[in-house]
């Protein structure tokens, strides 16, 4: 028994010297839209090259968190954005920072799926055609093709590439979104419940190639289920009325969390 | 705790823990019912106990389906997913139990035509109502949810494991006396032993009702003074 115990600490010593590069780093952000005040003080930290979830009761927060990691709030008036947070120590609401390419960077992936009323081959060639990440045609089928089967899709495509993407079930067009997403090279995915719209099949195909995306990517995901949370992601943070209520490792989340509202919430009590 | 919003889910998660209750207080019985037959061989108590352990099993099988549905249908998380994992491993020790208890019952006959030292008696009464007390003591703490008198309980184990080393002992001496004693004294020494394993089973469920309710693990080196494999192996050697 002695000697398993020894090798639980020796496991836990490793992981503690694999802490990953912290890849996005939010300080006291907060929200305001308007006069009312959304978010207050969140501090998250995005770990590299892992699934970190975000979840809480609607109204919480969460989206609008993930909205500033990229500046999607940019495109609503009346919101106003404080605190800080960076991509790689470098902070994205600097007024030099370009938020087109900060979006190239920072990728999104929507609750609905929302592919353009175009080809599928248009859908992801249309990226990297205007960012100027190719230089010819050949280049842009390589992009094209990669990208499809990154998103598992291209086995399913890659004979009616010519077709609109509108035409294909809602898991493949959640797919193609996702693909469209990669294929500008993000280094961060962000996913605001991805697969609220799909079935469970298509919702298993979608975690399935989270888990995959996250080998080369750093990926955060809203999501209002649980069970997706714990499946997914590798941390965990729960938002509350705008504040951070709790983070830490997924694992210990959803069996042991410390905070009476993120037990209450997991646990379907009322709070 | 608060209440679930799905009124249902709450219901079915205190069906499973009445379940645990229910064989908690069988488990109690079975142990004191067996015993007191053993004493005093009394054969329509024995029987009693042998049929009580069909109830456990019954018991057990409900409580095993209900919560397997019960993971189904909820999908519980924390403390909840909790309380059903404890609860199915906390069933399969309280079955033992009662397995060890029939086992018991079981030797009535065989040992009833020796009479029992009277010490001898004693000795296996006392450590019957330390084992009694252990078991029924951590179900009762567990539907109170007091973990901190958990922790202390589990430490009552040790106190039966010096109690059956006794006994090994004495039970030696009597059938090194008499030779005639050997097989009432070796029913009575795997009664003993049934006795002292109970105490185990009652450990178990000790450390998995204080992790359904803190999340947290006891230390695993709890001392251990099951000293008969070592004196008998080096009588052997």
């Amino acid at each position: 028994m002695n000697m398993l115990t020894e090798a639980g600490v020796e496991q836990q010593l490793a992981d503690q010297g694999n802490t990953p590069a912290i890849k996005m780093r939010g300080k006291g952000v907060t929200v305001h839209y308007g006069d009312k005040q959304a978010l207050f003080g969140v501090d998250l930290d995005v770990p590299e090259k892992q699934v970190t979830a975000l979840i809480g009761p609607s109204g919480c927060g969460k989206s609008t968190f993930l909205r500033c990691l990229n500046r999607m709030n940019d495109t609503i008036p009346i919101c106003r954005v404080g605190g800080d947070i960076t991509l790689d120590g470098e902070d994205i609401y600097d007024p030099k920072i370009d938020v087109v390419e900060l979006r190239a960077r920072v990728g999104m992936v929507f609750q609905k799926p929302n592919p353009f009323p175009k080809s599928i081959y248009e859908n992801i060639a249309y990226g990297p055609r205007i960012h100027g990440l190719t230089k010819n045609k050949a280049e842009l089928d390589a992009v094209v093709e990669s990208s499809l089967r990154k998103a598992a899709l291209w086995d399913e495509v890659k004979d009616r590439l010519q077709e609109p993407g509108t035409g294909l079930s809602g898991g493949q067009q959640q797919r193609l979104c996702i693909a469209r997403a990669i294929a500008v090279s993000p280094e961060v995915i962000l996913m605001d419940e991805p697969c609220s719209a799909l079935d469970p099949i298509a919702t298993a195909k979608v975690e399935e190639l989270i888990d995959e995306l996250r080998q080369n990517y750093t990926i955060v995901i809203v999501t209002h289920s649980m069970q997706q949370a714990a499946r997914v992601s590798q941390r965990t943070a729960m938002f509350h009325l705008g504040y951070l209520v709790e983070e830490g490792a997924t694992d210990k989340m959803f069996t042991n969390p410390d905070d009476k509202r993120t037990q209450d919430y997991i646990t379907g009590r009322f709070g | 705790m608060g209440e679930h919003i799905v009124t249902s889910f709450g219901e079915e998660l205190e069906g499973v823990d009445r379940l645990i209750r229910e064989m908690g207080d069988l488990a109690g019985t079975m142990v004191a019912d067996a015993t007191r037959a053993l004493l005093s061989s009394d054969n329509p108590l024995a029987q009693r106990v042998v049929s009580d352990d069909a109830i456990m099993d019954a018991k057990q099988r409900e409580l095993d389906d209900r919560a397997i549905t019960l993971i189904a249908r909820r999908q519980p998380m924390a403390q909840d997913l909790r309380a059903v994992i404890g609860a199915i491993r906390m069933a399969g020790d309280l079955e033992r139990i009662g397995d060890l208890a029939k086992n018991i019952a079981k030797r009535v006959g065989a040992v009833g035509q020796t009479t029992t030292p009277k010490s001898l008696s004693q000795s296996i009464e006392s450590m019957a109502e330390m084992v009694h007390a252990q078991a029924s003591g951590i179900v009762d703490r567990y539907v109170a949810r007091d973990a901190a008198a958990l922790k202390s309980l589990r430490a009552g184990d040790e106190k039966i494991d010096i109690k059956y080393t006794a006994i090994f002992r004495e039970l030696l001496t009597y059938m090194m006396e008499d030779p005639r004693n050997i097989t009432a004294c070796t029913h009575l020494l795997f009664c003993a032993k049934n006795l002292e394993r109970i105490g185990d089973h009652a450990t178990n469920i000790a450390e998995n009702a204080y992790y359904v309710m803190t999340g947290e693990q006891l230390p695993i080196n709890r001392p251990k003074l099951d000293e008969t494999a070592v004196s008998s192996a080096a009588s052997e050697a």
